[in-house]
């Protein structure tokens, strides 16, 4: 008793709602597949939505934590899913079990996009604001068309690469792993719905347990107030580059969870619509609010898939269903309920409030 | 040019000014602060008193002269430097972390004070769970200085403005400073507060051992803590003297009201 009392204190409470949505949504279709009502569209759905959802979680910390608007969120996801395919295949050549490669190639994914998300970082966060989210949306670009134009190949004398046109010459044996446009071809598949819902479940404890750390109240503070932040000691360009770096990061291991949950996939799979996508889950779920994204995530990108039977009107809908969900959520007089229900229910549980 | 004080000052202004374009804001300003006094900055509005604050703690690159802090130059140093080496300061316009609780208002205040890094936090080590445990009952204590202790988990942007006011100096202590720059604290405070405000003062002086260096309009509270006093007019200093001095002297009158 004395444990969940500790885990419903104020500072652990959003946290423990994260948990909880995402293992209830997990174990609910868990056991929809288990009786078999979920369709086979839905299903193939799974994966996807769980990267998508630990990349929108990482915007969030850099949109919503640390108040920087970052555009080109799915550039660092297309980092990891190509690092993914390449050291999948190494891997795969050396004979290591599908969990473990899939382990490592989030691990390198990750790793990977971390090292770019640090290297952009430097030019990137001497500019604030507009300026930035310009930037970043540059560099998402400059991403994608330099991964559209890489080749990498393997062949049993180890990697070869080329850029622009294929010029790799391999020995009998090798196979193109990537392939320009063409994209990454021939992967095999590792991810499961599983191993996506603890990937979540790690990226919500990594935000947290960052958020409610030294560094994370400098990267609240430098958000809040630079002149106050700095006036306190605080390295302000230090505490947005952790933000920053950390938000590539999940990125790169959700974009390694999703190059491994297709046997083919291109570059323009992570082009700025998805950059935008993202920061719209974010967006809709609530700036900072890391419940707010798993639940708008896990929605919208299922939303366009049960419209489906609107056909041509499909997108039409989808777009006019979020202008209807963006104003309903930001109704002033929803808001104000939200709130007295929020401190009704916090009142009861806690000791009597003050005021 | 202090009678009283045989120590090292902790503050030590030099013949300092600032132009902005060919504005010049403050010039030939001379001034020192002794270890535990509480000096008072003061001079009618436009008369450059925050603009030295923000000199002191180098948000503007001062034009000429210099500024020691326990005799160590603060040229090269930047705001950051700044705070490390033992400034602290509160803002005219209220600078709070309106978004984050009370509580961690003042753990920010701790940063350079905590020594964990991210692969504790993250992992949430023992390092961290024991730092946090002791940061977390001193930022207690000092709510507590501030009657704000009961309200630790609120947010800092719902505090009415006198609370605010009192967090932004809790905060600034969380830094362990030797010299504490408070711009005008009582901005915004009936009588009843400001009276308050006058004993915590005076209270955070004795008990921490630090100096300050306050800009207030409020000439009761001026009057009734400071030691000493500085009065700028125009970026110029006035004169400096004791409360009596200075409430009796022509200029400053003058300066105040006009011919």
């Amino acid at each position: 008793m004395k444990f969940i009392k500790a885990l419903w204190n104020p500072k652990l409470r959003s946290r423990t709602i994260s948990y909880l949505v995402v293992v209830a949504a997990y174990i609910l279709l868990q056991a929809m597949m288990a009786t078999g009502n979920l369709s086979r569209l839905f299903t193939s759905l799974l994966v996807p939505v769980t990267a998508y959802t630990v990349a929108a979680i990482g915007l969030n910390l850099n949109v919503g934590i640390s108040g920087e608007l970052n555009l080109g969120q799915a550039g660092f996801m297309s980092i990891g899913a190509f690092t993914a395919v390449v050291v999948s295949a190494l891997l795969e050549g050396a004979g290591v079990g599908a969990l473990l490669r899939l382990v490592i190639c989030i691990a390198a994914g990750a790793l990977m996009a971390a090292v770019m998300g640090w290297l952009i970082s430097i030019p990137v966060l001497k500019l604030r604001g507009d300026y930035l989210a310009i930037v970043t949306l540059a560099f998402g670009q400059i991403i994608m068309s330099l991964l559209n134009n890489v080749y990498v190949g393997l062949d049993p004398k180890g990697l070869h690469f080329a850029f622009v046109t294929n010029t790799i010459q391999m020995e009998p044996g090798g196979k193109l792993l990537i392939s320009g446009p063409m994209g990454a071809t021939g992967v095999s598949t590792a991810s499961t719905f599983t191993a996506g819902f603890l990937l979540i479940l790690i990226a919500l404890a990594v935000v947290y347990n960052l958020m409610y750390s030294r560094n994370g109240r400098a990267i609240m503070a430098s958000r809040d107030n630079r002149i106050a932040a700095e006036s306190v000691g605080i390295k302000v360009s230090q505490a947005k580059t952790l933000a920053f770096v950390t938000a590539s990061c999940l990125a790169g291991a959700a974009g390694a969870l999703y190059a491994l949950n297709y046997s083919s996939f291109a570059a323009t799979k992570f082009d700025f619509n998805n950059s935008i996508l993202l920061l719209v889950y974010v967006v809709l779920g609530g700036l900072g609010n890391m419940t707010g994204t798993v639940i708008a995530t896990a929605l919208l990108v299922v939303l366009p898939e049960m419209l489906r039977f609107l056909q041509n009107y499909r997108m039409l809908i989808y777009a006019i269903v979020l202008i209807v969900i963006m104003l309903v959520s930001n109704n002033e007089y929803l808001r104000l309920k939200m709130q007295q229900l929020k401190t009704k229910l916090t009142r009861k549980k806690g000791a009597p409030a003050n005021e | 040019m202090s009678e009283n004080n045989s120590q090292a000052p902790i503050l030590e202004v030099t013949d300092l000014g600032i132009d902005f374009g060919g504005l010049t804001a403050v010039n030939d300003l001379n001034l020192n602060v002794y270890p535990n006094e509480i000096v008072g900055l003061i001079g009618p509005n436009g008369a450059g008193k925050t603009t030295v604050f923000n000199m002191l703690t180098k948000v503007y690159q001062p034009t000429r002269g210099t500024i020691k802090l326990l005799g160590q130059d603060t040229a090269k140093m930047t705001t950051i430097d700044v705070n490390k080496a033992g400034i602290a300061r509160t803002f005219q316009n209220i600078r709070l972390f309106m978004n984050m609780s009370v509580l961690d208002n003042v753990l920010t205040g701790m940063h350079n004070d905590i020594s964990y890094g991210n692969v504790s936090a993250i992992f949430r080590l023992p390092k961290y769970y024991q730092e946090e445990k002791e940061k977390t009952e001193r930022a207690m204590e000092l709510l507590k200085i501030f009657d704000l202790d009961q309200k630790a988990d609120l947010i800092a942007g719902n505090l009415p403005y006198g609370e605010q006011r009192r967090l932004e100096i809790a905060r600034a202590l969380a830094t362990q400073p030797k010299l504490l720059l408070l711009d005008e604290p009582a901005a915004g405070m009936n009588p009843q507060e400001t009276e308050e405000l006058m004993k915590t003062i005076r209270f955070v002086r004795d008990h921490f051992q630090i100096a300050v260096l306050l800009i207030e309009h409020d000439m009761k509270l001026v009057m009734g803590i400071c030691e000493r006093i500085t009065v700028l007019n125009f970026g110029m200093m006035l004169m400096q003297g004791t409360p009596e001095e200075v409430r009796s002297n022509p200029d400053v009158i003058k300066a105040y009201l006009g011919e």
